[in-house]
């Protein structure tokens, strides 16, 4: 860190801060019982949850944190898992 | 050319010729003829400057911030309560190394309730990395706010400035005042450089989260752009001198000290007061000298210890208490910590709080005093708290 | 240096009197302070203005307790206010009032007294006395000259305000200077 005039600093991208690494469990999406609400892409606090062309939700490992957020709120029985993540 | 003003008039007629290109304040007495007269001022389309009406003082330094880090040149002026309200903006400016230059029309904080004067606002905030200067006149009230800025925006510097004036005793009264022109003062004090400043195109974030691991040195940073200020508004009030012819380079200044035994400290309009009480005293033979404190932050010591270096008694006058330090007000503090192991006896004297009339035979009781040794005191209380 | 303290009551535009009291004194020649006495402004309520007046830069911040001169702008205020409170001997105490001041007055004290109320209903149309006084004042005391009043009151007031102003305070002057 450099000691700049009033603690000013040039804008960082959030990027580049691979929050992934801070996982201890991670949701599992199962496409079979997805409903389609777009609620876990809706609510995940990281944005890393995005629905591809077929419309299947996925989330991007390199950013999911593990929060367990979207598998709380999923209303369809199954749709997410956490499973404990292997590392 | 001389000519009989209003003080807030000539304020801000100063602050005009300064080209604030942002003002936002809101008004509270006895600052309003200020934000007034400038108001009506950009109204009437004299002032090229973007007034932003605000609904409190916080919004009002709060805009001011805003515009400061965005590269313009910015003036605020407050009082009191107002001031209050603008604490935590005000460490903020100050943290962000924004060149704001605020007018302070001197008055006492409530409860209870008092639109008079003391210092005790801005002093309260000594420790926000204000500068803060204090004028004997409205002369010298607006010379000030030229030097505040050229001293502020200098990017060695980069720290606001409150020009202090005490309310009503200065920015209520009529006087003679030479206001200079507005080629004279674009002479001296040239449009605003940022050091930095926002913008899309280029962006910054300015006052980012400190860890604990850098915290301590950005006040450190501040802690020594104070110090160089010091030097800073030397320089400044020199160059003024030789633009202008009012000398206003010293930090301290001395009246009639050479042989005295007894100095007053004091800071403000009541130097002058104390000038007349000296002379009357010196009239019978009494060696009595003021020490005027111009500049409060950065806090001259050495150039104080140097000025009372032959005196025996030091007596300073406080507008302001530090409530729970017995009877200690700012000035008094810092003026024994600045004299500490220098053998000079410095007794304080809290005095002239919410309006308080202070008079010449005031100064020569509180020489008396001084001079049997009794002090560190509310001077002229009423008898029945006694 | 030399002292005024006017009196009056809140609205009667006293301080408004001392501003262009010290205007045209600087005008005339010397340094000169004006400042009120800072109260809560309140209508009817007793008030106070200050001026000084010397031939050196004025430094002293402190009210005025021992004047040279007194400008009391209603005299009911004698019963509420002690106007005369410290005035030095050889002072001069200007009142407005139909009556004569008798007891009250100090030893070594002038008194000049003039209907101004009537002066100001007749030239201005409003009970404001001070302008008149103003007048008064610079016949009396010798302290501002009638002309730098003039540019004063102009100064201050505009059109026909201002004509109707300066004809009060040159009534009030001629007044005094031929009474005295
Ligand atoms: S919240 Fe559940 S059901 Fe809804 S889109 Fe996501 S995975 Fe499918
Ligand atoms: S676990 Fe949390 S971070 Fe990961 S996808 Fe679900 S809501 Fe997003």
């Amino acid at each position: 860190m450099v000691l700049n005039i009033g603690c000013a600093a040039r804008p960082g991208k959030a990027g580049d801060n691979k929050t992934g690494s801070w996982r201890v469990f991670k949701p599992v999406f199962n496409q079979e019982l997805c409903k389609k609400c777009g609620l876990c892409a809706l609510l995940c606090p990281e944005g890393c949850v995005t629905v591809n062309d077929e419309e299947e939700y996925i989330p991007d490992y390199d950013y999911c944190k593990g929060c367990g957020l979207c598998a709380e709120e999923c209303p369809a029985d199954g749709a997410i898992d956490m499973v404990q993540e292997e590392k | 050319m001389l000519k009989i003003t209003e003080g807030s008039h000539a304020v801000a007629e100063a602050v005009k010729f300064c080209r604030p290109e942002v003002i936002a304040a809101y008004p509270i007495t006895p600052q309003t003829h200020i934000v007034e007269a400038l108001a009506e001022m950009v109204a009437n389309c004299e002032l090229d400057s973007e007034y932003i009406c605000v609904e409190s003082e916080f919004s009002a330094l709060s805009a001011c911030l805003g515009a400061s880090a965005a590269g313009s040149r910015v003036y605020s002026a407050t009082s009191s309560q107002g001031l209050a309200l603008m604490f935590e903006v005000c460490f903020n400016v100050a943290g962000m190394r924004l060149p704001v230059v605020m007018s302070i029309a001197n008055r006492s904080l409530g409860a209870p309730l008092s639109i008079w004067n003391d210092q005790q606002d801005s002093i309260s905030l000594r420790d926000s990395g204000w500068m803060q200067v204090y004028a004997e006149d409205n002369q010298e009230a607006t010379d000030l706010h030229f030097i505040a800025y050229k001293v502020a925006e200098d990017h060695d510097i980069l720290l606001p400035a409150f020009v202090c004036f005490d309310g009503f005793i200065l920015s209520h009264t009529y006087e003679p005042v030479d206001v200079p022109a507005q080629e004279e003062v674009d002479a001296y004090l040239p449009s605003f450089k940022p050091y930095q400043r926002l913008d899309a195109a280029d962006p910054i974030s300015m006052g980012m989260y400190a860890t604990p691991d850098y915290y301590m040195e950005f006040r450190y940073e501040i802690s020594r752009a104070m110090e160089r200020a010091k030097e800073a508004l030397k320089r400044a009030g020199r160059e003024f001198d030789e633009e202008f012819g009012r000398d206003y380079s010293a930090p301290v200044e001395g009246y009639r000290l050479e042989d005295a035994d007894t100095a007053i400290v004091a800071l403000g309009s009541i130097c002058g007061t104390v000038k007349d009480a000296i002379d009357e005293m010196r009239g019978s033979g009494r060696k009595v000298g003021l020490l005027k404190i111009r500049s409060f932050r950065p806090f001259p010591d050495k150039e104080i210890l140097k000025a009372l270096d032959d005196v025996s008694t030091v007596a300073v006058l406080d507008k302001n208490v530090s409530l729970g330090s017995g009877a200690g007000g700012a000035l008094g503090l810092e003026v024994k910590d600045a004299l500490y192991g220098s053998g000079i006896e410095v007794k304080d004297y809290i005095t002239g709080l919410g309006g308080r009339d202070v008079r010449k035979r005031d100064i020569a009781n509180i020489t008396d005093l001084a001079e049997s040794g009794k002090g560190d005191m509310y001077y002229g209380l009423r008898e029945e708290v006694l | 240096m030399r002292e005024l303290r006017i009196h009056g009551r809140g609205g009667q535009g006293s301080v408004t009197a001392a501003e262009l009291i010290a205007v045209a004194a600087f005008e005339s020649g010397v340094y000169s302070q004006a400042f009120p006495a800072f109260g809560v402004e309140r209508r009817g309520a007793p008030v106070q203005a200050f001026v000084r007046f010397s031939d050196h830069m004025i430094r002293l911040r402190s009210q005025i307790y021992e004047p040279d001169y007194i400008l009391v702008q209603d005299s009911t205020l004698i019963r509420d206010v002690d106007v005369f409170n410290g005035m030095k001997e050889g002072g001069i105490a200007i009142i407005n009032t139909e009556r004569e001041i008798d007891s009250e007055v100090p030893a070594g004290v002038k008194v000049i007294t003039l209907d101004a109320t009537s002066i100001a209903l007749e030239v201005l149309g409003l009970p404001i006395t001070n302008t008149t006084l103003m007048g008064a004042f610079a016949a009396a005391t010798g302290e501002i000259e009638l002309q730098a009043l003039e540019h004063a009151l102009s100064g201050r007031f505009s059109g026909e305000l201002a004509d109707k102003n300066i004809k009060a305070a040159r009534r009030a002057f001629d007044l005094v200077r031929g009474g005295a």
